[in-house]
Protein backbone atom coordinates (compact mmCIF):
# COMPACT_ATOMS: atom_id res chain seq x y z
CA UNK A 1 0.00 0.00 0.00
CA UNK A 2 1.28 3.78 -1.02
CA UNK A 3 2.14 5.82 2.34
CA UNK A 4 3.33 8.75 -0.28
CA UNK A 5 0.65 11.91 -0.16
CA UNK A 6 -1.08 10.13 -3.37
CA UNK A 7 -1.35 7.22 -0.94
CA UNK A 8 -3.18 4.47 -2.64
CA UNK A 9 -5.64 2.96 -0.49
CA UNK A 10 -6.94 -0.31 -1.09
CA UNK A 11 -10.27 -1.50 -2.35
CA UNK A 12 -12.45 -3.01 -0.03
CA UNK A 13 -16.50 -3.64 -0.75
CA UNK A 14 -18.40 -1.36 1.31
CA UNK A 15 -14.96 0.60 2.48
CA UNK A 16 -15.17 4.72 2.61
CA UNK A 17 -11.68 6.03 1.12
CA UNK A 18 -9.49 9.09 1.82
CA UNK A 19 -9.01 11.63 -0.40
CA UNK A 20 -5.61 9.58 -1.42
CA UNK A 21 -7.35 7.75 -3.29
CA UNK A 22 -8.49 10.65 -5.57
CA UNK A 23 -4.55 11.49 -6.62
CA UNK A 24 -3.08 9.56 -9.55
CA UNK A 25 0.42 7.65 -8.47
CA UNK A 26 2.92 8.03 -11.05
CA UNK A 27 3.60 4.68 -12.61
CA UNK A 28 6.40 4.16 -15.67
CA UNK A 29 5.62 1.94 -18.20
CA UNK A 30 8.33 -0.72 -17.97
CA UNK A 31 6.58 -3.05 -20.48
CA UNK A 32 4.16 -2.86 -23.48
CA UNK A 33 3.09 -6.03 -25.41
CA UNK A 34 0.41 -6.08 -27.86
CA UNK A 35 -1.88 -8.70 -27.82
CA UNK A 36 -4.07 -7.87 -30.70
CA UNK A 37 -4.56 -5.98 -33.45
CA UNK A 38 -6.51 -3.49 -30.98
CA UNK A 39 -5.30 -4.52 -27.29
CA UNK A 40 -2.08 -3.90 -25.45
CA UNK A 41 -0.99 -5.61 -22.20
CA UNK A 42 1.20 -2.52 -20.14
CA UNK A 43 3.69 -3.71 -16.86
CA UNK A 44 3.34 -0.44 -14.63
CA UNK A 45 6.07 0.06 -12.01
CA UNK A 46 5.37 3.24 -9.33
CA UNK A 47 7.89 5.76 -9.48
CA UNK A 48 8.45 6.98 -6.08
CA UNK A 49 6.00 4.50 -4.06
CA UNK A 50 5.65 1.11 -3.36
CA UNK A 51 4.01 -1.60 -5.71
CA UNK A 52 0.49 -1.54 -4.68
CA UNK A 53 -1.20 -4.78 -3.17
CA UNK A 54 -4.50 -5.68 -4.69
CA UNK A 55 -6.74 -8.89 -5.12
CA UNK A 56 -7.48 -10.23 -8.09
CA UNK A 57 -10.68 -9.08 -10.02
CA UNK A 58 -10.10 -4.99 -8.97
CA UNK A 59 -9.66 -2.52 -11.24
CA UNK A 60 -7.57 0.93 -11.31
CA UNK A 61 -8.28 4.02 -12.88
CA UNK A 62 -5.40 4.91 -15.34
CA UNK A 63 -4.68 8.17 -16.26
CA UNK A 64 -3.60 9.26 -19.62
CA UNK A 65 -1.90 12.86 -18.95
CA UNK A 66 -3.67 15.36 -21.26
CA UNK A 67 -5.96 13.04 -22.00
CA UNK A 68 -8.38 11.88 -19.61
CA UNK A 69 -8.99 8.97 -16.83
CA UNK A 70 -10.62 5.29 -17.52
CA UNK A 71 -11.35 2.21 -15.30
CA UNK A 72 -9.62 -0.72 -16.69
CA UNK A 73 -8.88 -4.25 -14.48
CA UNK A 74 -5.84 -5.16 -13.48
CA UNK A 75 -5.19 -8.04 -15.63
CA UNK A 76 -2.00 -9.84 -13.24
CA UNK A 77 -1.69 -12.05 -10.20
CA UNK A 78 -1.87 -10.83 -6.77
CA UNK A 79 -0.16 -13.42 -5.19
CA UNK A 80 3.52 -13.70 -5.62
CA UNK A 81 4.85 -9.85 -5.69
CA UNK A 82 4.61 -9.89 -9.61
CA UNK A 83 4.33 -7.07 -12.03
CA UNK A 84 1.17 -4.73 -12.05
CA UNK A 85 -0.39 -5.04 -16.03
CA UNK A 86 -3.35 -4.00 -17.15
CA UNK A 87 -4.53 -4.87 -20.20
CA UNK A 88 -6.39 -2.35 -22.50
CA UNK A 89 -8.76 -2.34 -25.48
CA UNK A 90 -8.98 0.41 -27.92
CA UNK A 91 -12.08 1.77 -27.92
CA UNK A 92 -11.93 5.47 -27.10
CA UNK A 93 -9.93 8.53 -26.71
CA UNK A 94 -8.34 7.52 -23.22
CA UNK A 95 -8.08 3.91 -24.21
CA UNK A 96 -6.61 4.68 -27.21
CA UNK A 97 -3.64 7.03 -25.81
CA UNK A 98 -3.25 4.34 -22.80
CA UNK A 99 -2.52 1.85 -25.91
CA UNK A 100 0.05 4.10 -27.47
CA UNK A 101 1.88 4.50 -24.70
CA UNK A 102 5.39 3.43 -24.92
CA UNK A 103 8.15 2.06 -22.99
CA UNK A 104 9.34 4.66 -20.61
CA UNK A 105 6.26 6.64 -20.92
CA UNK A 106 4.59 8.29 -17.65
CA UNK A 107 0.82 7.26 -16.78
CA UNK A 108 -1.15 8.14 -13.52
CA UNK A 109 -2.73 5.48 -11.43
CA UNK A 110 -5.46 5.53 -9.21
CA UNK A 111 -6.74 2.26 -6.89
CA UNK A 112 -6.95 -0.57 -6.33
CA UNK A 113 -10.65 -0.26 -6.69
CA UNK A 114 -13.69 -2.52 -6.07
CA UNK A 115 -14.43 -6.50 -4.89
CA UNK A 116 -12.68 -9.65 -6.05
CA UNK A 117 -12.86 -13.07 -7.33
CA UNK A 118 -13.60 -14.91 -4.24
CA UNK A 119 -12.45 -18.59 -4.11
CA UNK A 120 -12.26 -20.41 -1.27
CA UNK A 121 -8.90 -20.73 0.38
CA UNK A 122 -7.53 -24.17 -0.30
CA UNK A 123 -7.00 -26.71 1.20
CA UNK A 124 -11.01 -26.46 2.14
CA UNK A 125 -12.88 -29.80 2.32
CA UNK A 126 -16.16 -28.70 0.52
CA UNK A 127 -13.84 -27.08 -2.24
CA UNK A 128 -14.81 -28.40 -5.56
CA UNK A 129 -13.67 -27.46 -8.77
CA UNK A 130 -12.84 -24.25 -9.77
CA UNK A 131 -15.12 -23.20 -13.15
CA UNK A 132 -13.84 -19.85 -15.03
CA UNK A 133 -15.92 -18.86 -18.12
CA UNK A 134 -14.40 -15.64 -20.33
CA UNK A 135 -15.39 -13.69 -23.30
CA UNK A 136 -12.86 -11.65 -25.19
CA UNK A 137 -11.17 -9.57 -23.42
CA UNK A 138 -12.97 -9.91 -20.31
CA UNK A 139 -10.34 -12.86 -19.86
CA UNK A 140 -8.03 -9.79 -18.31
CA UNK A 141 -10.10 -9.41 -14.98
CA UNK A 142 -9.35 -13.18 -15.08
CA UNK A 143 -5.53 -13.73 -15.62
CA UNK A 144 -4.60 -13.07 -12.33
CA UNK A 145 -6.84 -15.46 -10.77
CA UNK A 146 -6.31 -18.22 -13.30
CA UNK A 147 -2.54 -17.51 -12.99
CA UNK A 148 -3.01 -18.21 -9.32
CA UNK A 149 -4.80 -21.00 -9.09
CA UNK A 150 -3.54 -22.98 -12.02
CA UNK A 151 0.34 -22.12 -11.76
CA UNK A 152 0.86 -21.31 -8.22
CA UNK A 153 -1.26 -24.11 -6.57
CA UNK A 154 -4.00 -21.98 -5.05
CA UNK A 155 -6.38 -24.21 -6.21
CA UNK A 156 -4.77 -27.48 -3.66
CA UNK A 157 -6.58 -30.78 -5.23
CA UNK A 158 -9.06 -28.94 -7.00
CA UNK A 159 -9.59 -28.98 -10.59
CA UNK A 160 -9.25 -25.83 -13.00
CA UNK A 161 -11.40 -25.33 -16.02
CA UNK A 162 -10.70 -22.76 -17.96
CA UNK A 163 -13.34 -22.03 -21.10
CA UNK A 164 -12.80 -19.32 -23.46
CA UNK A 165 -14.69 -17.53 -25.81
CA UNK A 166 -13.62 -14.82 -28.66
CA UNK A 167 -15.14 -13.77 -32.12
CA UNK A 168 -12.14 -14.88 -33.99
CA UNK A 169 -8.62 -16.43 -33.72
CA UNK A 170 -7.08 -13.23 -34.01
CA UNK A 171 -9.27 -11.76 -30.74
CA UNK A 172 -7.77 -13.97 -28.50
CA UNK A 173 -5.49 -13.09 -26.08
CA UNK A 174 -2.50 -14.88 -23.58
CA UNK A 175 -1.43 -17.14 -25.85
CA UNK A 176 1.56 -17.79 -23.61
CA UNK A 177 -1.02 -17.81 -20.58
CA UNK A 178 -3.01 -20.62 -21.78
CA UNK A 179 -0.27 -22.80 -22.43
CA UNK A 180 1.30 -22.28 -19.37
CA UNK A 181 -2.23 -23.26 -17.40
CA UNK A 182 -2.14 -26.17 -19.34
CA UNK A 183 0.65 -27.34 -18.70
CA UNK A 184 0.24 -26.14 -15.17
CA UNK A 185 -2.89 -28.67 -14.84
CA UNK A 186 -5.68 -26.87 -16.32
CA UNK A 187 -7.92 -27.55 -18.62
CA UNK A 188 -8.12 -24.66 -20.80
CA UNK A 189 -10.52 -24.88 -23.74
CA UNK A 190 -10.83 -22.19 -26.23
CA UNK A 191 -13.28 -21.59 -29.10
CA UNK A 192 -14.41 -19.39 -31.97
CA UNK A 193 -17.67 -17.84 -33.35
CA UNK A 194 -15.90 -17.72 -36.13
CA UNK A 195 -12.98 -19.86 -37.72
CA UNK A 196 -9.97 -18.14 -39.69
CA UNK A 197 -8.24 -20.45 -42.34
CA UNK A 198 -5.60 -22.38 -40.66
CA UNK A 199 -7.82 -22.22 -37.32
CA UNK A 200 -8.46 -26.26 -36.26
CA UNK A 201 -9.35 -25.71 -32.47
CA UNK A 202 -13.38 -25.37 -31.72
CA UNK A 203 -16.17 -23.78 -33.21
CA UNK A 204 -19.05 -21.94 -31.63
CA UNK A 205 -20.26 -20.57 -28.73
CA UNK A 206 -18.23 -20.36 -25.21
CA UNK A 207 -21.00 -21.85 -23.58
CA UNK A 208 -20.70 -24.97 -25.57
CA UNK A 209 -17.45 -25.77 -23.51
CA UNK A 210 -19.28 -25.50 -20.05
CA UNK A 211 -21.32 -27.91 -21.01
CA UNK A 212 -18.88 -30.13 -22.38
CA UNK A 213 -16.19 -29.14 -19.35
CA UNK A 214 -17.06 -32.21 -17.26
CA UNK A 215 -16.47 -30.72 -14.32
CA UNK A 216 -18.03 -31.39 -10.93
CA UNK A 217 -21.11 -29.41 -11.12
CA UNK A 218 -22.69 -29.37 -7.49
CA UNK A 219 -19.81 -28.09 -5.59
CA UNK A 220 -17.63 -25.81 -8.13
CA UNK A 221 -17.11 -22.34 -8.07
CA UNK A 222 -17.48 -20.69 -10.96
CA UNK A 223 -15.87 -16.81 -12.05
CA UNK A 224 -17.52 -15.25 -15.08
CA UNK A 225 -16.28 -12.22 -17.23
CA UNK A 226 -16.97 -10.61 -20.34
CA UNK A 227 -19.74 -8.42 -21.91
CA UNK A 228 -23.07 -8.49 -20.41
CA UNK A 229 -24.86 -10.72 -22.90
CA UNK A 230 -22.14 -13.45 -22.67
CA UNK A 231 -22.29 -13.54 -18.76
CA UNK A 232 -25.76 -13.81 -18.91
CA UNK A 233 -25.95 -16.71 -21.43
CA UNK A 234 -22.88 -18.46 -19.45
CA UNK A 235 -24.26 -17.85 -15.68
CA UNK A 236 -26.87 -19.50 -17.62
CA UNK A 237 -25.72 -22.70 -18.79
CA UNK A 238 -23.09 -23.17 -15.42
CA UNK A 239 -26.79 -23.64 -13.49
CA UNK A 240 -28.13 -25.60 -16.69
CA UNK A 241 -24.78 -27.94 -15.92
CA UNK A 242 -25.43 -27.99 -12.47
CA UNK A 243 -23.70 -25.03 -10.80
CA UNK A 244 -25.44 -23.35 -7.82
CA UNK A 245 -26.11 -19.78 -9.06
CA UNK A 246 -25.01 -18.63 -5.59
CA UNK A 247 -21.67 -20.04 -6.83
CA UNK A 248 -21.35 -18.16 -9.56
CA UNK A 249 -19.74 -14.75 -9.54
CA UNK A 250 -20.04 -12.14 -12.58
CA UNK A 251 -17.41 -9.08 -13.20
CA UNK A 252 -20.00 -6.06 -14.16
CA UNK A 253 -18.84 -2.54 -15.01
CA UNK A 254 -20.58 0.47 -16.11
CA UNK A 255 -19.20 4.28 -16.01
CA UNK A 256 -16.65 4.08 -12.90
CA UNK A 257 -15.02 7.57 -12.44
CA UNK A 258 -14.55 8.05 -9.12
CA UNK A 259 -13.52 4.70 -7.78
CA UNK A 260 -14.69 5.60 -4.38
CA UNK A 261 -18.83 5.27 -4.44
CA UNK A 262 -19.27 9.50 -4.41
CA UNK A 263 -20.25 10.22 -7.89
CA UNK A 264 -22.67 7.51 -8.80
CA UNK A 265 -22.18 7.34 -12.24
CA UNK A 266 -21.50 3.33 -12.06
CA UNK A 267 -24.52 2.84 -10.36
CA UNK A 268 -26.60 -0.33 -11.47
CA UNK A 269 -29.55 -1.13 -9.33
CA UNK A 270 -28.86 -0.80 -5.72
CA UNK A 271 -24.96 -1.36 -6.31
CA UNK A 272 -22.48 1.23 -6.76
CA UNK A 273 -19.93 -0.81 -8.92
CA UNK A 274 -16.79 0.48 -8.10
CA UNK A 275 -17.18 0.11 -4.93
CA UNK A 276 -19.59 -3.12 -4.38
CA UNK A 277 -18.80 -4.13 -7.43
CA UNK A 278 -17.02 -4.97 -10.45
CA UNK A 279 -17.24 -8.62 -8.90
CA UNK A 280 -20.73 -9.41 -7.49
CA UNK A 281 -22.62 -13.01 -6.73
CA UNK A 282 -24.78 -13.49 -9.54
CA UNK A 283 -27.51 -15.35 -7.80
CA UNK A 284 -30.49 -12.69 -6.82
CA UNK A 285 -30.29 -9.04 -7.85
CA UNK A 286 -27.83 -9.33 -10.14
CA UNK A 287 -29.44 -12.27 -11.88
CA UNK A 288 -32.33 -10.21 -12.18
CA UNK A 289 -30.67 -7.01 -13.64
CA UNK A 290 -28.79 -8.94 -16.22
CA UNK A 291 -32.09 -9.24 -17.74
CA UNK A 292 -34.02 -5.57 -16.86
CA UNK A 293 -34.02 -3.01 -19.83
CA UNK A 294 -32.44 -0.34 -18.50
CA UNK A 295 -34.10 2.90 -19.66
CA UNK B 1 -16.33 -55.95 -22.05
CA UNK B 2 -18.37 -55.30 -25.36
CA UNK B 3 -20.50 -52.99 -25.18
CA UNK B 4 -23.76 -53.53 -27.05
CA UNK B 5 -25.27 -51.13 -29.93
CA UNK B 6 -28.04 -51.17 -27.07
CA UNK B 7 -26.33 -49.48 -24.73
CA UNK B 8 -24.42 -47.25 -26.67
CA UNK B 9 -27.74 -45.85 -27.81
CA UNK B 10 -29.07 -45.88 -24.74
CA UNK B 11 -26.21 -43.73 -23.53
CA UNK B 12 -26.27 -40.82 -25.92
CA UNK B 13 -28.31 -37.73 -24.90
CA UNK B 14 -30.44 -37.64 -27.97
CA UNK B 15 -31.83 -40.46 -27.20
CA UNK B 16 -31.32 -41.84 -23.25
CA UNK B 17 -34.75 -42.61 -21.80
CA UNK B 18 -36.83 -43.93 -24.81
CA UNK B 19 -39.65 -45.81 -23.48
CA UNK B 20 -40.61 -48.80 -24.14
CA UNK B 21 -38.24 -51.04 -26.16
CA UNK B 22 -37.57 -47.86 -28.45
CA UNK B 23 -33.59 -48.17 -27.85
CA UNK B 24 -33.72 -51.89 -29.03
CA UNK B 25 -35.81 -50.84 -32.21
CA UNK B 26 -33.50 -48.06 -33.13
CA UNK B 27 -30.46 -50.17 -32.29
CA UNK B 28 -31.64 -52.37 -35.01
CA UNK B 29 -30.80 -49.72 -37.61
CA UNK B 30 -27.51 -48.64 -35.90
CA UNK B 31 -24.11 -49.48 -35.77
CA UNK B 32 -20.50 -48.89 -33.61
CA UNK B 33 -18.41 -47.23 -36.53
CA UNK B 34 -15.13 -45.36 -36.16
CA UNK B 35 -13.57 -42.56 -38.13
CA UNK B 36 -10.62 -41.65 -39.06
CA UNK B 37 -9.08 -37.86 -38.57
CA UNK B 38 -10.10 -35.74 -41.92
CA UNK B 39 -12.18 -38.57 -43.12
CA UNK B 40 -15.87 -36.71 -44.21
CA UNK B 41 -19.08 -37.87 -42.00
CA UNK B 42 -21.59 -36.90 -44.72
CA UNK B 43 -20.75 -34.43 -47.68
CA UNK B 44 -22.69 -31.65 -49.20
CA UNK B 45 -25.12 -32.54 -52.13
CA UNK B 46 -25.31 -36.12 -51.40
CA UNK B 47 -27.90 -38.36 -49.62
CA UNK B 48 -28.87 -37.73 -46.13
CA UNK B 49 -29.09 -41.31 -45.02
CA UNK B 50 -27.20 -41.57 -41.84
CA UNK B 51 -27.91 -40.34 -38.28
CA UNK B 52 -24.37 -39.73 -37.01
CA UNK B 53 -24.83 -39.47 -32.65
CA UNK B 54 -20.72 -39.18 -31.55
CA UNK B 55 -19.54 -40.77 -28.65
CA UNK B 56 -15.77 -39.22 -28.94
CA UNK B 57 -13.57 -37.00 -30.65
CA UNK B 58 -14.74 -33.62 -32.52
CA UNK B 59 -16.62 -33.18 -35.82
CA UNK B 60 -16.29 -29.86 -37.68
CA UNK B 61 -19.41 -28.81 -39.51
CA UNK B 62 -17.97 -27.10 -42.93
CA UNK B 63 -19.01 -25.70 -45.69
CA UNK B 64 -16.53 -25.26 -49.19
CA UNK B 65 -15.99 -21.95 -50.60
CA UNK B 66 -14.35 -21.35 -53.84
CA UNK B 67 -11.85 -19.25 -52.83
CA UNK B 68 -11.45 -19.91 -48.98
CA UNK B 69 -11.41 -23.53 -48.84
CA UNK B 70 -13.49 -25.45 -46.01
CA UNK B 71 -14.86 -22.72 -43.11
CA UNK B 72 -15.98 -24.66 -40.30
CA UNK B 73 -18.77 -23.28 -39.39
CA UNK B 74 -19.46 -25.26 -36.01
CA UNK B 75 -17.43 -27.76 -34.13
CA UNK B 76 -19.41 -30.49 -32.37
CA UNK B 77 -18.47 -33.09 -29.88
CA UNK B 78 -19.18 -36.13 -27.23
CA UNK B 79 -22.63 -36.18 -27.01
CA UNK B 80 -24.15 -34.46 -30.00
CA UNK B 81 -26.08 -35.38 -33.36
CA UNK B 82 -24.87 -34.71 -36.10
CA UNK B 83 -26.85 -34.68 -39.30
CA UNK B 84 -30.51 -33.64 -39.39
CA UNK B 85 -31.26 -33.18 -42.90
CA UNK B 86 -32.43 -37.37 -42.99
CA UNK B 87 -35.65 -36.06 -41.45
CA UNK B 88 -36.55 -33.61 -44.35
CA UNK B 89 -37.30 -34.37 -48.00
CA UNK B 90 -35.41 -33.91 -50.28
CA UNK B 91 -32.84 -35.95 -47.80
CA UNK B 92 -29.64 -34.27 -48.97
CA UNK B 93 -26.86 -33.09 -47.23
CA UNK B 94 -26.72 -28.86 -46.78
CA UNK B 95 -22.95 -29.59 -45.58
CA UNK B 96 -19.75 -31.24 -45.01
CA UNK B 97 -18.69 -32.89 -41.41
CA UNK B 98 -14.92 -33.73 -41.37
CA UNK B 99 -13.64 -36.10 -38.48
CA UNK B 100 -11.22 -33.41 -36.27
CA UNK B 101 -9.57 -36.44 -34.42
CA UNK B 102 -10.26 -40.17 -34.19
CA UNK B 103 -13.66 -39.66 -33.75
CA UNK B 104 -16.23 -42.33 -32.78
CA UNK B 105 -20.19 -42.75 -33.74
CA UNK B 106 -23.14 -44.35 -33.59
CA UNK B 107 -24.47 -44.15 -37.39
CA UNK B 108 -28.27 -44.80 -37.71
CA UNK B 109 -29.46 -46.32 -40.74
CA UNK B 110 -31.83 -42.95 -41.34
CA UNK B 111 -33.62 -44.91 -44.21
CA UNK B 112 -34.49 -48.21 -41.58
CA UNK B 113 -35.13 -45.47 -39.24
CA UNK B 114 -37.68 -43.53 -41.05
CA UNK B 115 -39.19 -46.49 -41.81
CA UNK B 116 -39.54 -47.61 -37.81
CA UNK B 117 -41.00 -44.22 -37.15
CA UNK B 118 -43.36 -44.46 -39.82
CA UNK B 119 -44.35 -48.29 -38.48
CA UNK B 120 -44.87 -46.33 -34.97
CA UNK B 121 -46.10 -43.07 -35.21
CA UNK B 122 -45.70 -42.88 -30.89
CA UNK B 123 -41.71 -43.66 -31.94
CA UNK B 124 -41.99 -41.06 -34.43
CA UNK B 125 -43.23 -38.37 -32.91
CA UNK B 126 -40.71 -39.31 -29.38
CA UNK B 127 -37.67 -39.02 -32.41
CA UNK B 128 -39.00 -35.83 -33.74
CA UNK B 129 -39.65 -33.88 -30.39
CA UNK B 130 -35.34 -34.78 -29.68
CA UNK B 131 -34.52 -33.85 -32.53
CA UNK B 132 -36.45 -30.66 -32.67
CA UNK B 133 -35.04 -29.32 -29.22
CA UNK B 134 -31.69 -30.06 -30.73
CA UNK B 135 -32.51 -27.87 -33.57
CA UNK B 136 -33.95 -25.11 -31.34
CA UNK B 137 -30.48 -25.40 -28.92
CA UNK B 138 -28.35 -25.07 -32.47
CA UNK B 139 -30.82 -21.96 -33.40
CA UNK B 140 -30.32 -20.24 -30.44
CA UNK B 141 -26.65 -20.66 -30.59
CA UNK B 142 -26.96 -19.50 -33.81
CA UNK B 143 -28.49 -16.65 -33.09
CA UNK B 144 -26.28 -15.59 -30.28
CA UNK B 145 -23.18 -15.87 -32.55
CA UNK B 146 -25.07 -13.56 -34.75
CA UNK B 147 -24.96 -10.87 -32.10
CA UNK B 148 -21.20 -11.19 -31.81
CA UNK B 149 -21.25 -11.67 -28.24
CA UNK B 150 -18.11 -11.04 -27.50
CA UNK B 151 -17.69 -7.58 -29.44
CA UNK B 152 -19.33 -5.02 -26.84
CA UNK B 153 -18.69 -3.60 -23.57
CA UNK B 154 -15.25 -4.08 -22.08
CA UNK B 155 -12.40 -2.45 -22.55
CA UNK B 156 -10.14 -4.00 -20.49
Amino acid sequence: MGETPTAVVPGVAGEARGHGSMAPVLHRVADRRRETADVVTLTLVPLDAPQMAFRNGQFNMLTAFGVGEVAISISSAAAGGGPLEHTVRDVGAVSHALCEAQTGDVIGVRGPFGSGWEVPAAPVAAAGDVVVVAGGIGLAPLRGAVSDLAERHCAGDRRVFVAIGAREPSQLVFDEDLERWSRAGASVAVTVDVAASGWSGRVGLVTTLVADAGFDAAGAVALVCGPEIMMRFSARALVDAGVPPESIQVSLERNMQCGGAWCGHCQLGPFLLCRDGPVLPYAGTVERLLLERER
Amino acid sequence: MTTSIAELVASHPLLAGLPGDATATVAACARNVAVAPGELLLAEGQPADTLYLVRRGQVAIEVHTPAGGAVVIETLGSGAAVGWSWLFPPYRWHFDARALDPVGVVAVDAVCLRGKADADPALGYELMQRVAAVLLDRLQMTRLRVLDLYGAGRHG
